[in-house]
């Protein structure tokens, strides 16, 4: 009691919770639709991207947040009218294409942290996370950020399930399909950009790939699966901090990894659950909601 | 006086093209097409592959505009009453990782253009009984609650037609349903759509690539071929002399001991592009 007491009394801890808790809800949600949509390799690219964008902007003198999200948002907007334009590539096409991408995003950033006087402390920093500086002010930046993004994802929640599913009922019903794709991809990238402020740009998908994946392993019902989503991708983030705080390891391996096990630990409950029911042939209770 | 009329007008006549004609860019894919379709009926649209038959439901979901001519739906311009239309696109199957519940599915179709999201209270019980009744009215009570993706495709296609009617449409409009079916989920999914059409009164407009399944339950028969149509009762339609005078070219129809009834000699059209059938 009194080390977990301990553990806020420095503003930089409490900070950490605060940002790593708001990241973990708006990524668990906006994950959940990603891995339903099977967009995670757009959802990497938009992290990727962000890099070189962080980049940039310290080069320029100024913050690496606004850098994140003007790239993440930049590139979301670029997807999505490459995706509208080219309807009928090939997911072969969209691969290259993306992977191409991604590849000088990288290499940018990598010059922009070198032309910055080759501070490798910056880099590591920019590619897998920095939680223990976050300052109060960009506290404040992702809370109104996250706030806006589950705002209106709550608003074209449901539009958005009945596109992913079920493109063309939803466009038969009169859903504007493409405009509900690029208003998620934009929202993803705002998602991307919060999430990449501390768990770098390559450890995104800490929280915004195994939480949702380990929810949808565990249960078919849509709001549970959100709900479970978040609640998992906060759980990680404060035992990952909590542990982090004691041991001299980077937060962001205790973070992938604790995902990464609930993750394969749904699995395996996933393998369980199905079983027995392939043999009996009754629909049992998956979840209890 | 005219509302009147207007109201009988629908309930007799649920879908009606006059001289209706679809082409895209210089190619014209079919034309003169002049079809009457009674409301609570049940209505096959056959021909090859390319020929333009998904086309004929995305013109009367309004979806794809007539170049020429008039689609009457439902008593008004075709697109007007979409939420009075159930539509069941052509579909390879769920993504067998999709793991959203039949039930969820099924629930799309009913609210799944709302903005928000389901809260708890009595409308949210309401949608959950509607959704839960047109479930049981298809068969699909038993595997409703598993993920839509680890389901047969014929559970599946028991699922989308709960979606397609859990709004109590006038109109169901059906791509192929059948297509990816055993034959022996080809004959229970055909009866369940004939149970719906009759329990609920609603107009079926099926495409069809094989007419045997649905052959017990038709009224009418839309024959599409050579850029052209010919409507009419199975008896009258799928018959040597009217099959070879749309296809310009001697074609016959034989009928097997069991009652199916096969098209011999039927010329494959050019291969088309551009349609969103043939995609």
């Amino acid at each position: 009691m009194t080390s977990i007491r301990q553990l806020f009394e420095y503003q930089f801890m409490v900070n950490a919770f605060e940002a790593g808790t708001i990241v973990a809800v708006v990524a668990g949600a906006m994950g959940w639709f990603m891995v339903l949509r099977r967009q995670t390799f757009a959802g990497h690219t938009l992290s990727i991207v962000g890099f070189p964008g962080a980049a940039g902007a310290i080069l320029l003198g100024l913050s690496a947040n606004l850098g994140y999200f003007a790239f993440c948002v930049g590139a979301a907007l670029i997807i999505g009218a490459a995706r509208e334009s080219v309807t009928t590539a090939s997911y072969e096409d969209e691969s290259a294409l993306i992977g191409t991408v991604q590849a000088m995003a990288l290499a940018f950033g990598f010059l922009f942290v070198s032309l910055y006087q080759g501070n490798l402390t910056g880099l590591t920093g920019l590619l897998f996370g920095s939680f223990l500086g976050i300052t109060n002010a960009q506290v404040i930046v992702l809370l109104l950020v996250g706030a806006f993004t589950l705002l209106v994802i709550g608003l074209i929640g449901r539009r958005l399930l009945f596109a992913s599913v079920d493109p063309d009922v939803a466009a038969a019903a009169g859903l504007p399909v493409r405009a509900l794709a690029m208003a998620f991809l934009v929202l993803l990238g705002l998602a991307v950009a919060e999430a990449s402020q501390i768990t770098g740009s390559l450890l995104v998908f800490a929280l915004l790939v195994l939480p949702p994946a380990t929810a949808q392993a565990l249960t078919g019902r849509p709001l549970l699966g959100i709900g479970l989503s978040m609640v998992i991708g906060v759980a990680v983030t404060w035992i990952s901090l909590t542990i982090a705080y004691y041991t001299p390891y980077p937060t962001g391996a205790y973070l992938t990894s604790l995902g990464f096990a609930a993750y394969v630990a749904a699995r395996l409950i996933r393998v369980a659950l199905d079983r027995p029911r392939a043999r009996v042939s009754v629909a049992l209770p998956v979840t209890s909601s | 006086m005219i509302t009147t009329d207007v109201t009988t007008t629908r309930q007799q006549t649920a879908v009606r093209l006059r001289d209706a004609e679809v082409r895209f860019a210089s190619r014209v894919l079919w034309s003169g097409v002049d079809l009457d379709m009674a409301a609570g009926s049940f209505n096959a649209i056959l021909g090859p592959n390319g020929i333009g038959k998904s086309t004929l439901l995305e013109v009367l979901l309004g979806l794809q505009d007539l170049s020429e001519g008039e689609a009457t739906v439902l008593g008004a311009p075709a697109g007007k009453q979409r939420n009075r239309i159930g539509y069941v696109p052509q579909r390879k199957g769920f993504d067998p990782g999709l793991r959203i519940r039949g039930v969820d599915v099924v629930r799309l179709g009913l609210d799944g253009s709302h903005w928000g999201f389901p809260l708890p209270g009595p409308r949210n019980r309401a949608a959950r009984r509607a959704v839960r009744e047109e479930i049981e009215h298809v068969g699909a009570s038993a595997f409703a609650a598993r993920p839509v993706g680890q389901l047969s495709g014929g559970e599946q296609q028991r699922l989308i037609i709960a979606q397609a009617m859990v709004r109590r449409p006038d109109l169901l409009l059906l791509d192929e349903p059948l297509d990816s079916l055993d034959l022996a989920n080809q004959a229970s999914v055909a009866a369940i759509v004939d149970k719906v059409r009759r329990d609920h009164g609603v107009t079926v407009v099926m495409v069809a690539h094989d007419v045997n399944p649905i052959l017990p339950y038709l009224d009418q028969v839309v024959y599409l071929a050579n850029g052209r149509a010919v409507a009419g009762s199975p008896a009258e339609v799928i018959t040597s002399p009217t099959l070879s005078d749309l296809y310009g070219a001697p074609v016959e129809v034989l009928r097997a001991s069991d009652g199916r009834l096969v098209v011999v000699g039927a010329p494959e059209p050019p291969a088309i592009h551009g349609d969103r059938h043939a995609r």
